[in-house]
């Protein structure tokens, strides 16, 4: 795991977020956020998890971020000004960012190396998946399948 | 000097508050869903880097609750924006100030 990697990733990524979270335009911060997300995935991918950051991209970039850009798309004639800065957000934000960092440099425990593990194969994912986890993966098939038909009839169009 | 868990939590933070940012101080609707799933990206990291850093166990835990939080997500922000379009059809505006009333 080198540390340049690392450096690059991490400026791409906050930036990325920092951006979603403040440009004005919808378009642009949707942009982004999808931006951001690539940077995530990259963290993954240098923490050895490839098959979890193959599916972010895939999930995230290949879905939602273009299930957003329709949606932007299809509420086009409200992208008016989106201004009157909250500063009670923005304090909040950063309070809570404050009191994650305090916590994460008091801890001494996790100032730690990354050891060496073996590598984690697909094959290992999908055994796992289909041994001790296979119960929460029916219940997430579940779940996605109530979530496409909960999605679709909230858009259907109702009768008059 | 390879990167340690704390930097990796720090990242993880940042991404967390411009979540929390975008979510708590924007108007549009579609933002504030924007916001939510980079607080959840944010969770996810967490996930990975702790499932690197810690002891190894036979499943791979923290890659796990990571694969099943995304799928989460995906069906999370299918329903929202699908919530967003109806609001919009309504309301003709996806201005969270202005859905004011509970009789559409």
């Amino acid at each position: 795991m080198s540390s340049a990697a690392f450096v690059l990733i991490a400026i791409l990524t906050l930036a990325a977020a920092l951006a979603a979270a403040t440009l004005q335009n919808l378009m642009h911060a949707a942009l982004s956020f999808a931006v951001a997300l690539v940077g995530v995935a990259a963290f993954f991918f240098l923490l050895g998890a490839e098959f979890v950051g193959l599916v972010l991209v895939f999930v995230y970039i290949g879905a939602v971020a273009v299930l957003i850009v329709f949606t932007i798309l299809l509420t086009r004639r409200d992208v008016g000004n989106d201004r009157g800065a909250n500063w009670g957000g923005a304090f909040l934000a950063v309070a809570v960012f404050g009191g994650l960092a305090w916590a994460v440099f008091k801890t001494q425990s996790i100032a730690i190396g990354a050891p060496h593990i073996r590598t984690l194969t697909v094959k290992r994912i999908g055994e796992a998946l289909m041994t001790s986890y296979v119960w929460p993966l029916q219940c997430v098939g579940l779940l996605l399948t109530a979530a496409l038909i909960g999605a679709l009839v909230l858009v259907m169009e109702e009768k008059r | 000097m390879t990167p340690t868990l704390q930097v990796f939590l720090i990242v993880s933070a940042v991404l967390f508050s411009a979540g929390l940012l975008a979510a708590l101080s924007r108007r549009h609707a579609i933002f504030i869903l924007i916001g939510i799933e980079m607080m959840l990206a944010a969770a996810n990291l967490n996930f990975i880097a702790f499932w690197r850093f810690g002891p190894q166990s036979q499943p791979p835990t923290g890659v796990m609750i990571a694969i099943f939080s995304i799928a989460i997500a995906a069906a999370e922000a299918a329903v929202g924006l699908a919530l967003v379009i109806s609001v919009y059809r309504h309301y003709h505006t996806t201005n969270v100030d202005h859905l004011d009333q509970l009789k559409g």
